[in-house]
């Protein structure tokens, strides 16, 4: 389980992230909108998706079994919709789209939310 | 009312076949690394068919086929390409029932739908593009007495299309009528959900375009999509799905300095002024059918009016029938001509939907009907159903900001026009909006506010070519639908003649 504040994986996403570090190297999320696989937090060799300064890191997560972290990305705009919600990583069966390297192996990554609460320590307004 | 047998079982009028290759050069190729990859009907959940699962290696042999045609296709004249896209569009009329009832199966849509909008669209597209490309012509500036500037269309070379799941022929022939009638090759990747309907297009009209004109490798994004949108050999690449992905599709563009077009999506409002509701007439029945259209095609719609903004002075009430309206609509066996609401195209989708049930509740939305996965018996226990459902909130909350893309309306008032707009324009997207009003003033002054590429006014989710759709904002870049798209996949040829025999006067 990952130990972040604001983005979190669940166990069974993290078993997924680790085969994934095992044969494709260090990884990354950018959180995706729009249409389709909107919503989707898309998964990537580290780098592979260039951020800049229209995006936010919103989290640096640690995976049993890593090294490094594995960078969690949302736009700006995105996470100013966003920002009172706390994210988790979760995993279900199925097919996804893009470019996320989990879909060839017939799952996909999940975001599930919930509010914020003082206890996580962030700003809970989504106005703020 | 007809039921459609299902593909492949006695009585259907269509049969797929057990596995798809890529289509490479007029001819089924199998794929280098030799895997396959299942395809379910989201209908039962079942697997119907397998499908090639693409590499670089595939895209590259699919390259060198569409290289190999594009000089030629090129060449061909305007008259003739026409013809072949007219021909193309006169089998898939021949065979509109077919086509239909097989991507009905492939995606979950409800047939009633492919039979009346996605497939003759379809048909019109390949029409719309034939007339267009015969009446477009090229430009001259004549800049003095010795001098004429020319300006030619040709076309990009060969082009990349990476088409969505949720019309998955109607999105390729939206991208392929305009690319092939401006005389390029394309390499097309289908979606991973949906990828055997254009197929089972292919199976009808792939002997009449050249060989190697039209590719199809089949894929997964990472294995597929990337290396086509990465490869230096081609000259544009037309995406439509969701922001991270169109970003990368860009990131991967700038690398090789090749345009994109994009379509990423949006959270479409659809605004009911007060006056709707003036009388019980035929147009307060059309706007309510308006409100309704959050569930067309289950919502899988990049333009799903999934913001419903209803006027205070008749919220209470129009808001009551919109959801006997959402009461009444029937879900059920997609291949049934009564069923107007199918299944979700895929399992993450469904599961998708689901977790924006979980944090609409949580932020407070009230569920008016529906909210939770619809459980139907028999062959359809293993489809990926969702009950249509209304929710009653504001539009800070994430059930407004982000397209769900199932059959989902959120719901809030607006006090006066202003509000309305601001409304409507508090979002990342701008793509489609729809304007209710029987105040002709205000209908025009709402839909040039709204900052979205198409405003539906007194209608909905009509897609006729010869209207330009695409997005403001986040929405994406270029307009498809219209004949300014054949500029999207052109070059402009300049020549600049000089008819005077005398030296310029420099050297």
């Amino acid at each position: 389980m990952g130990t972040g504040t604001r983005v979190e994986v669940t166990p069974a996403a993290a078993d997924v992230l680790r085969s994934l570090r095992g044969r494709h190297g260090p990884l990354m999320f950018h959180q995706s909108g729009g249409c389709c696989d909107g919503s989707a937090p898309m998964c990537y060799l580290e780098g592979e998706f260039r951020t800049g300064a229209s995006d936010i890191l919103l989290e640096e997560l640690h995976i049993d079994g890593f090294d490094e972290p594995v960078s969690f990305w949302m736009s700006t705009a995105q996470y100013e919709t966003w920002k009172h919600t706390h994210l988790t990583v979760d995993v279900v069966p199925g097919r996804g789209s893009g470019f996320s390297l989990e879909a060839p192996d017939g799952v996909r990554f999940l975001i599930r939310s919930r509010l914020l609460t003082p206890s996580d320590g962030q700003p809970q307004n989504g106005s703020d | 009312m007809t039921v459609y047998a299902p593909p492949g079982t006695e009585g259907s009028i269509v049969k797929y076949e057990t596995r798809y290759d890529h289509w490479i050069g007029g001819e089924y190729v199998p794929p280098a690394k030799g895997q396959y990859f299942d395809n379910p009907s989201p209908v039962t959940g079942q697997t119907f068919c397998e499908i090639a699962r693409g590499t670089a290696d595939d895209v590259e042999r699919a390259l060198d086929a569409a290289h190999g045609a594009a000089p030629g296709w090129a060449r061909t004249s305007v008259a003739e390409r026409a013809n072949i896209l007219n021909r193309i569009a006169d089998r898939m009329e021949a065979n509109l029932e077919k086509l239909a009832v097989a991507e009905s199966w492939e995606n979950g849509k409800p047939v009633r739908e492919t039979l009346a909008a996605d497939l003759p669209l379809a048909v019109d597209h390949f029409r719309y593009f034939a007339g267009a490309l015969r009446a477009q012509e090229g430009s001259l500036g004549e800049i003095d007495d010795d001098t004429v500037a020319y300006h030619f269309h040709e076309p990009l070379g060969v082009v990349a299309q990476i088409i969505p799941w949720n019309f998955p022929i109607l999105m390729a022939v939206w991208k392929l009528a305009p690319a092939l009638a401006a005389g390029n090759a394309v390499v097309l990747k289908p979606a991973e959900q949906t990828p055997a309907s254009i197929h089972y297009l292919i199976s009808l009209v792939g002997d009449l375009l050249p060989p190697g004109v039209l590719n199809i490798v089949n894929g997964f994004g990472v294995e597929a999509g990337k290396p086509l949108a990465s490869s230096k050999r081609v000259a544009k690449v037309a995406f439509t799905g969701e922001t991270t992905t169109g970003r990368l599709i860009m990131q991967y563009a700038s690398e090789n300095i090749i345009p994109v077009t994009l379509e990423l999506g949006g959270k479409s409002p659809n605004l009911f002024f007060d006056d709707v509701s003036r009388a019980d007439d035929d147009f307060m029945d059309k706007a309510l059918e308006g409100f309704a259209m959050f569930a067309l095609n289950q919502g899988e719609v990049c333009t799903c009016p999934s913001r419903a903004l209803i006027q205070r002075g008749h919220y209470s009430d129009f808001l009551a029938a919109g959801v006997k309206r959402v009461e009444n609509m029937k879900q059920g066996n997609p291949l049934d001509t009564d069923t107007q609401v199918g299944a979700q195209a895929s399992n993450d989708q469904l599961e998708k939907i689901l977790s924006y049930f979980d944090i609409g509740k949580q932020e407070g939305a009230k569920i008016l009907i529906g909210g939770s996965r619809s459980e139907l018996g028999g062959d359809l226990a293993g489809g990926y159903y969702v009950q249509p459902t209304v929710f009653e909130g504001s539009n800070s909350m994430r059930i407004f900001q982000e397209e769900i893309f199932g059959p989902v309306v959120s719901v809030t008032s607006f006090t006066d026009y202003a509000d309305a707009i601001k409304i409507a324009n508090d979002t990342l997207y701008g793509l489609g909006a729809g304007v209710w009003t029987r105040d002709i003033n205000q209908a025009y002054r709402a839909g040039r506010e709204i900052q979205a590429g198409r405003v539906w006014t007194n209608c909905y989710h009509q897609y006729p070519a010869h209207a330009a759709f695409g997005g403001y904002k986040q929405s994406g870049i270029g307009r498809e639908n219209h004949k300014m798209m054949l500029d999207h996949y052109q070059q402009t040829k300049n020549l600049l003649v000089s008819y005077s025999p005398k030296a310029m006067g420099f050297f």
